[in-house]
């Protein structure tokens, strides 16, 4: 496997929506680095006839009544938002203008 | 006036059952009991050298809540029957778990001021119970981290040792309970932000079965491994409040059917006699402090005396199980936390320059309103999730799962409960490991197993290490829905241990009023200013 770069680390940050500086970029990636190499070493533990286990204690078809329970209004859903107008979330612009 | 010497000093030291016991008894009124918990946090826990394990204090609805049950009590009657045993027992809540009337930060400043408009199930179960809350407990931001260290509102401090960790994420709950401002608190555990805490801090902390308790209402850091759990001075009181917070939940789809068996009643069994008790060969010796070895088979010889069999298992993938933990969490992390996005909850911070685009917004709201290690979560987990990478990373670490439960269903044949440490050292420095993630990530080396496999644990105070005098904790593991076993063991270990101590070990603990009114410790930098 090959080992996490300032490259990667930069293109990560922008896939996950963080804007960082020349210096954090510089720091991240030589942290990563250590502990990408601390983990590796789970990639060689288990064999292909090993099923992957998601959650510790499945549980299938989780149903429940089909009745409305508990909503929140509209008021109460914007009240943590940074801005809202007209009953709706307000957010900035979703495309570039040039 | 000494810190021994009044009434109010003498309430906050009962254990929430005591408590329980002088409220039905009317010897001491809710609001008595919740005044003196109050001013404890008003002496001990504010200003610079403070212990800070609250972020927000509750005490006029805490008031409230206690003054309503003092009049139902007085008035008689079926209302004045039907109370829960707790009702008017204070109780604290860790900031990760959303309240109506309180703010929730998670310990970031991307939810600073923010205000949930709904309760998460177990405080609404705590209101049921009329326990009045006294406020909001620190953590590591979206309890990421083993120090509290990584909160951006400061660290708090070890009641032991106002120089060092109180152990994390939990490390507000477990410090509150250490320093007598609560008598019992709710904490959530990962990969051992419950019981780590609880070891540092010489108090008890207990993991749940995964799904016995809802999570609805709890910040959600990694789905498959977050369990909300009590933090207690006492075995018995972890017990009280459990069984309170446990049970169905329809709001959470992992939420177990069937309830736990009568926790309580475990608790107060008394006896282990013929009980088998295994320890795991590979968490314990080489990495662990010698004082905390000591403190281990100093409890193993107690319970060996009180007629348990004590055998050796092994479990071999235990190895790769914090490689794989570090991959899981931040992995479901990085998907959990997208949801901060500048639009719906708290901070939204717009770039300096160029187009205010949404994706920038985000970019930049992110970036100010994250801490360190969350986004080196965000970004490990984007990494481990990305195209190329994700059978090797996620895909293996999913793998391993199945191992570390194969392991424990294989001494779970030969042995009841297991037996460790909670932690392979006593409370480290403030800021000794804060450079060093992966030293870091180290501590929970012998609790993230349980997390890994949904199986419940507790860890309970096993005593002093010899080198620094700090508290050490015993961690015990159960076969999944097997809660009660650890009740059991616990409280009869903790019985052992205490009348080897003649009392409960915080008895041993230094008088906090004096080292904080000493100025003993230099006063704390926050994540930020560092």
């Amino acid at each position: 496997m090959a080992a996490i770069n300032r490259d990667d680390v930069a293109h990560l940050a922008r896939l996950a929506h963080i804007e960082m500086s020349d210096q954090e970029l510089d720091r991240m990636a030589g942290e990563l680095a250590v502990i990408v190499d601390a983990v590796k070493s789970v990639s060689q533990a288990a064999g292909d006839d090993v099923p992957a286990t998601s959650h510790p204690i499945p549980l299938s078809n989780v149903f429940r009544e089909d009745v409305v329970g508990h909503t929140f209004t509209a008021e109460q859903a914007l009240s943590g938002a940074p801005d809202s107008d007209d009953n709706r979330f307000k957010v900035p612009a979703i495309l570039d203008e040039d | 006036m000494t810190e021994q010497n009044t009434a109010a000093e003498s309430l906050i030291r009962l254990s929430a059952a005591q408590l329980a016991e002088k409220l039905r008894a009317r010897e001491v009124t809710a609001v008595e009991v919740t005044r003196a918990h109050l001013d404890r946090i008003a002496e001990v826990d504010g200003g610079e050298r403070g212990v800070n394990a609250f972020l927000h204090v509750n005490a006029g609805e805490a008031l409230a809540v206690a003054a309503e049950v003092d009049a139902i009590r007085a008035a008689g009657g079926p209302e004045a029957d039907a109370l829960h045993y707790l009702a008017g027992v204070p109780v604290a809540v860790k900031d990760l778990i959303v309240t109506i009337g309180q703010p929730t930060t998670a310990g970031s400043k991307i939810l600073e001021g923010w205000h949930s408009p709904y309760d998460a199930t177990v405080v609404e179960r705590l209101r049921a119970a009329k326990m009045p809350i006294l406020g909001k407990t620190n953590l590591d931001e979206f309890a990421m981290g083993s120090s509290t260290e990584h909160s951006a509102y400061g660290p708090t401090r070890n009641p032991w040792d106002l120089n060092r960790i109180p152990g994390g994420s939990g490390g507000g709950s477990a410090a509150a309970v250490a320093a007598f401002e609560a008598p019992l608190a709710l904490g959530t555990d990962t990969g051992g932000s419950i019981r780590q805490p609880g070891a540092v801090t010489g108090t008890v902390g207990v993991k749940p079965t995964y799904g016995s308790v809802s999570r609805y209402g709890a910040i959600a850091m990694a789905s498959s491994l977050d369990q909300i759990g009590p933090v207690s001075r006492t075995v018995l009181d972890s017990a009280l409040l459990h069984q309170v917070i446990g049970g169905h939940d329809d709001r959470d789809s992992t939420s177990l059917p069937d309830p736990l068996e009568d926790l309580v009643a475990a608790a107060k069994t008394g006896n282990i006699e013929g009980l088998r008790i295994g320890i795991i060969k590979e968490l314990h010796g080489e990495g662990y402090q010698a004082g905390v070895e000591n403190r281990f088979n100093e409890s193993l010889d107690l319970l060996r005396e009180a007629g348990a069999h004590i055998v050796e298992v092994s479990c071999p993938n235990f190895q790769y199980a914090l490689g794989a933990y570090y991959l899981i969490m931040p992995s479901e992390a990085s998907s959990n936390l997208a949801k901060f996005d500048g639009v719906r909850y708290g901070l939204r911070v717009l770039p300096e320059e160029g187009p205010m685009t949404i994706e920038r917004v985000m970019g930049a709201t992110r970036a100010a309103g994250f801490g360190d290690e969350v986004k080196r979560r965000i970004i490990l987990g984007t990494y481990a999730l990305s195209a190329g990478y994700y059978d090797a990373y996620y895909g293996s670490a999913q793998k391993v799962r199945t191992l570390v439960q194969r392991d424990f269903d294989a001494a779970f044949t030969v042995a009841d409960v297991l037996i460790s440490p909670t932690a392979p050292t006593t409370a480290f420095r403030l800021g000794e490991k804060l450079d060093d993630p992966l030293a870091m990530y180290l501590n929970d080396v012998a609790t993230i197993p349980a997390n890994l496999a949904g199986v419940p644990g507790l860890s309970l105070p096993g005593g002093l290490a010899d080198e620094d005098g700090l508290p050490v904790g015993i961690q015990l593991l159960a076969p999944a829905r097997e809660d009660a076993r650890l009740y059991r063991v616990g409280a009869v270990l903790e019985a052992l241990l205490e009348a080897k101590w003649g009392g409960p070990l915080l008895a041993q603990a230094p008088s906090l009023v004096e080292l904080v009114e000493t100025a003993a410790a230099p006063a704390l930098e926050t994540q930020e200013a560092k």
